[in-house]
């Protein structure tokens, strides 16, 4: 091993005070083995931090929001509100208004694209238009629009990838046209780690009048982030791969445009008016969050937003960027391993999926997991992305605010002993 | 987790020199069966004439595991009258559904036993029962054919 060395990297937040937040860290798994968990792109753990306000809320301050009279409603729709607040200033969202919140980043990108079916006017998808997804999208960011455009005799069209898991952008002037409505496309790649030129493909499709969403699920974990000045119209993320809890996902769009979709579902909460032969709807956010909202995971992600800015994001950044660096060094050293995805740690987030060469990625995973080593394996749910490498499935280590670079050795050490144990040199 | 439990030789061997591999004619069905949650793959075809499995042959892709346990499957199902593979087909599930607790029959399920250790990983026992599941499937639609 050769940890202290590594201990040096530019950038490297201070892991062992993080890490004293995350209880989960040091759990012994069977056999008294510590756990090595390199699968936050899949869900990252949780700070004491998130974990007590969630507790908290539960134990001192619940009732529903938004209706109770009663001190307990106030103080719960008060703690819900502040969880936007913070989400807004976290992200840069000109109003908190513009924050709604979702049950994950899926049902923030089925919202949008129910919306626009349903949507009349300047914005509705209809039969001849064309939406604009790219190749390496997660599946949440393919189907929902596959569903629309098969609902509205639209057509669905996509942007390849280039043989180092780039978008290929050689054609965005045919692909985005003047028929172009919807252009939908991940920031962060979850499988090849590819961070997106979000600005410049917005660029494009606003030229056209295209409306522009993105997926952030792993780049606003990641990175700072800026909606107001990222060039989409509508971002969505998720606020269990950011130290959050799961049941809470963020829609953030521009107000004008939450102001021109109609209703997604229906319900309490939603309305302005309901009377037996119609209803009128509430404003944005609420006109997008019918029902008992997720509460407590909303106060959950505040506390998160709130940890994550007190370490602070470009810190972060910087941290994940040092362990992708130095994991892509030392997994391109290792023989028989591939990397899918960019090699260098240029425009790229902290997922690295890579092959072996005659092992199945879930034996990997299987040997790995019995050394402690929590890596995801199968087609991370991007199952167009591997076929576009001519693979089923993969192996993908990715990284967190509290991965050490002792970590990368162990996984690195864990490939070398999965091999032997396989009989694969 | 004993990896030794898992990975028996026995399940190495039939994955890195599978038995019956390849698709073969004559065959009355053909299907294909996906685990959605990882992805694995395969193409069955089965023969089966006067109520005996005259050939089962695949084209899988996927992980050790079930790579191996479509190979067992074949030794094992390959010659016997229909009735019989379910037979055993009954008794590998009841093994794999059995979370460890289900004593295995060797001589029913011969190579199979070695699938014993997988029951106590909830995680892969789709991965055993993907090539089985197809080959009840392919069976049965090839019995509804012959009975037209």
């Amino acid at each position: 091993m050769t940890a202290p060395v590594t201990s040096t990297l530019p950038g490297l937040l201070d892991t062992e005070r993080i890490r004293a937040d995350f209880p989960i860290l040091t759990r012994r798994l069977d056999g008294d083995r510590p756990l090595v968990y390199l699968d936050s792109a899949n869900t990252s753990q949780k700070p004491r931090q998130v974990i007590d306000a969630m507790a908290d809320h539960y134990a001192q301050h619940n009732a529903n929001v938004a209706r109770a009279v009663h001190q307990l409603g106030a103080e719960s729709t008060a703690a819900f509100e502040a969880a936007r607040d913070s989400v807004a200033a976290f992200i840069g969202a000109p109003s908190r208004d513009e924050v709604i919140f979702t049950k994950n980043s899926s049902e923030a990108l089925n919202l949008v694209a129910n919306t626009l079916a349903w949507a009349k006017g300047d914005l509705e998808v209809g039969a001849g238009d064309e939406v604009v997804i790219t190749e390496m999208e997660h599946h949440s960011n393919i189907v929902p629009w596959q569903l629309l455009a098969q609902r509205k005799d639209a057509r669905l069209r996509w942007f390849g990838l280039t043989d180092e898991g780039r978008l290929d952008l050689a054609n965005i002037g045919e692909l985005i046209n003047e028929r172009t409505k919807v252009v939908s496309l991940v920031w962060v790649s979850n499988m090849l780690g590819t961070l997106n030129p979000v600005a410049e493909i917005a660029r494009r499709a606003h030229e056209v009048g295209a409306l522009v969403v993105v997926d952030a699920s792993q780049a606003v974990p990641q990175m700072p982030v800026d909606v107001a000045s990222l060039g989409a119209d509508l971002v969505a993320f998720t606020g269990h791969k950011m130290v959050g809890p799961t049941g809470i996902g963020v829609l953030w769009g521009r107000a004008d445009v939450l102001d021109a979709l109609p209703p997604f579902l229906g319900g309490g909460e939603m309305i302005e008016t309901v009377t037996m032969a119609a209803s009128t709807y509430a404003a944005a956010p609420h006109k997008f969050e019918a029902g008992t909202p997720p509460i407590v995971q909303a106060v959950g992600l505040g506390a998160a937003v709130d940890y994550l800015s007190g370490v602070g994001m470009d810190k972060v950044a910087a941290h994940e960027r040092a362990i992708t660096t130095y994991a892509l060094e030392q997994l391109r050293e290792v023989k028989g391993l591939t990397i899918l995805g960019p090699t260098d740690a240029v425009d790229r987030g902290g997922a690295i999926s890579f092959e072996l060469d005659g092992m199945h990625p879930h034996d990997v995973s299987q040997v790995l997991d019995s050394l402690g080593i929590a890596v995801r394996a199968g087609h991370h749910c991007a199952k167009p992305a591997h076929a576009r490498f001519g693979v089923q499935s993969s192996t993908r280590a990715s990284f967190y605010l509290y991965t050490t670079p002792a970590e990368v050795d162990t996984l690195i050490d864990g490939i070398g002993q999965t091999k032997r144990f396989f009989k694969v040199m | 987790m004993n990896l030794d439990s898992l990975y028996q030789e026995i399940i190495l061997d039939h994955y890195r020199t599978p038995h019956h591999a390849g698709l073969r004619e004559p065959f009355e069905s053909e299907v294909h069966h996906v685990n959605p949650t990882c992805g694995d793959e395969v193409t069955l075809r089965v023969h089966v004439a006067d109520a005996i499995v005259e050939d089962v042959s695949y084209d899988a892709e996927g992980c050790s595991i079930s790579q191996a346990s479509t190979s067992v499957l074949t030794d094992l199902l390959i010659g016997k009258k229909v009735d019989d593979a379910l037979a055993i087909h009954e008794a590998f599930v009841k093994l794999m559904m059995g979370r460890g607790q289900v004593e295995a029959d060797e001589d029913v399920l011969e190579d199979g036993i070695a699938f014993a250790g997988v029951a106590k990983f909830p995680a892969r026992v789709k991965c055993a029962l993907l090539g089985w599941m197809a080959w009840k499937d392919a069976t049965a639609r090839a019995v509804a054919e012959a009975e037209v």
